[in-house]
């Protein structure tokens, strides 16, 4: 297993992770209404979801864990696989594709060794692509974590990794 | 000089106003003059306001609106959704409402949910718009604070709750229907219609999805009429429109003009021209779902009839520029991968048909292509057009192919003939 998994994915969610999700079910018109909402919650704790932490999400929401997989599967940001400690959403849609999106993502791949989709060695990113961001007039783009960034080039994406060392 | 209703409130440093701040540039007026009028009176007003869609369909908001049940006929709970899943490759435009003036579509919102009497909207935003979501919450919270949004607004008897729901992500939760789904925690899936969302949508009660720009035109036309409004145009619909350019020219960038303004207006004169060495090919007028135009045909005017005269379809206005130095057989190729890609799966053609696609351009691209693939590629945009799928994906992805196919003809050919890419040198260049 890569150095990404880590041991606390087999935590449970723990009393105020489940109080959370809870309190946005009763909220919610019905419970599973809520269920991106914790996935995401899951997520922000854990980097990713778990099968472990999917089932207690499916059982607090009155879900089967196949259908609130089914859910999660289907959406671009839930993670369903470990991922590094920060994950890298690089825009391949076109209009960064016009503008030079494929030598960033080239460049990107040769400076963290790695192809889209995978974890560099140390876990410190993934690099996944991402559909259109909608800063294309900054075109090519992307975010780091919650952090967007365009106008890139090569200078600029070492620039901006540097800051994660 | 032209008025801009939907930028005007922006601030210089683009930041957006709070809510004393957007008050004291006439915010919330409109809202309070709106909660004195009927609803039907609003709903008239719009529609005298020719204020069609901005999300890309372009259907009448009043029509839109008009076709809720009335506030005596049941059901009683209605929902108001903001369509802010702005994922339509090459837009922009919603991305800068959200996060520059969150008021001005909280407002919008409150005008059109006592419209057509929903107690409750949800603004459903992408979820890598992480700026515009904590603005958005920001803003329902100041509006709560000021009796705007909440129990009996403003002794109207009227009551608004607002959510702002962040998306898992993918393109088709920005279809009415699916975004439906996406909302029940559902994988998001299309449904089949009739019924219409007017009468039955999320958890089957009546729903209207109006995008971020649309309910931003809102407050204005209530504030200053619909006559002002049509006046801005220049065009037979109302109103302004924010038109977007990326690619290789000058200034990228978003402007908000009169509805209806010339392409080359837009082109040349707000985003530059072309910078030096590039020459344009073609644009993409609005998204990854609009057919291309050519520049023979760049003094075409920016609306839906005009647009659509010339065979293709206004979108979202948010333009992207072809140029010179990029292979169109590639850029064909790089849409339709994400239409495969972000296709939900529910029907087989979609499903099916656009990977299939999305492998032939791949082999033209890489010299692989047969003289037989183009008679295939023609073949799915009439399989896979309007009519034959269970939503407007696959019509749109076709949209640009078709167009594509005709166009970039000789380009096609060269691929085949020479069994190789003409552009290969610059397939990786950042130039």
């Amino acid at each position: 297993m890569s150095t990404v998994e880590q041991d606390f994915v087999h935590e449970p969610l723990g009393p105020r992770l489940r109080h959370q999700i809870a309190t946005i079910a009763r909220h919610a018109e019905d419970k599973r209404a809520a269920c991106i909402d914790a996935l995401k919650l899951v997520q922000k704790r854990f980097r990713f979801v778990s099968d472990v932490h999917l089932a207690e999400v499916a059982a607090l929401l009155e879900m089967t864990p196949a259908e609130l997989d089914g859910v999660a599967t289907f959406y671009n940001l839930i993670f369903r696989r470990p991922v590094g400690r920060h994950v890298i959403l690089l825009c391949d849609s076109v209009a960064c594709w016009v503008m030079g999106g494929a030598a960033a993502c080239a460049h990107l791949c040769e400076r963290l060794s790695v192809k889209p989709g995978e974890t560099t060695e140390d876990g410190r990113f993934t690099l996944l692509p991402i559909v259109c961001l909608g800063h294309c007039d900054h075109a090519p783009a992307m975010m780091v974590d919650e952090d967007l960034y365009g106008d890139l080039d090569a200078a600029r994406l070492d620039d901006i990794l540097r800051r994660f060392r | 000089m032209i008025e801009t209703p939907l930028t005007a409130t922006i601030q210089p440093d683009g930041k957006p106003l709070d809510v004393t701040g957007y008050e004291r540039v006439g915010g919330y007026q409109a809202m309070r003059k709106a909660l004195n009028m009927t609803p039907e009176a609003i709903i008239g007003e719009i529609k005298s306001s020719r204020l069609r869609g901005r999300g890309g369909a372009g259907f009448q908001t009043g029509r839109k609106w008009e076709a809720v049940p009335k506030r005596d006929e049941p059901p009683f709970l209605r929902y108001l959704i903001v369509n802010a899943d702005e994922m339509e490759p090459g837009s922009f435009k919603d991305r800068l409402l959200l996060e520059k003036t969150p008021h001005q579509l909280i407002e919008g919102v409150i005008i059109g949910a006592f419209a057509i009497q929903a107690a409750l909207a949800y603004i459903f935003v992408r979820g890598e718009y992480v700026l515009a979501l904590e603005r958005l919450a920001h803003a329902v919270v100041e509006a709560q604070a000021r009796g705007y949004v909440g129990r009996d607004i403003l002794g109207s008897g009227f009551s608004l709750t607002i959510h702002v729901h962040a998306s898992g992500g993918r393109y088709i939760c920005g279809e009415a229907s699916a975004l439906f789904s996406a909302l029940e925690g559902r994988r998001a899936i299309p449904r089949a219609r009739p019924p219409r969302s007017a009468v039955s949508g999320l958890w089957g009660k009546p729903s209207v999805v109006n995008n971020v720009e649309t309910l931003c035109c809102v407050p204005p036309i209530i504030e200053r009429g619909a006559n002002w409004y049509l006046g801005l145009s220049h065009s037979v619909d109302g109103g302004t429109k924010l038109y977007g350019v990326s690619g290789r020219v000058k200034r990228p960038g978003l402007w908000e003009l009169p509805f209806g303004t010339p392409l080359n207006e837009i082109l040349f004169e707000h985003a530059g021209g072309m910078r030096a060495g590039y020459e344009c090919r073609a644009v993409l007028p609005g998204g990854a779902s609009t057919a291309f135009i050519v520049p023979e045909n760049f003094d075409v005017r920016m609306d839906f009839a005009s647009v659509q005269k010339i065979g293709s379809s206004l979108g979202t206005g948010n333009i992207v520029v072809l140029d010179q130095r990029r292979c169109p057989i590639g850029l064909l190729r790089n849409l339709e991968h994400f239409f495969a890609q972000e296709s939900c799966g529910w029907c087989t053609p979609c499903r099916d048909g656009l990977p299939w696609v999305e492998r032939i351009l791949t082999a033209i691209e890489a010299g692989e292509g047969k003289a037989e693939d183009l008679e295939l590629l023609i073949h799915h945009v009439s399989f896979l057009g309007p009519g034959c799928t269970f939503c407007d994906l696959a019509p749109g992805a076709m949209a640009p192919l078709g167009s594509g196919l005709k166009h970039f003809r000789s380009e096609f050919e060269r691929h085949i003939n020479e069994k190789a890419c003409p552009w290969h040198d610059t397939k990786d260049a950042w130039t």
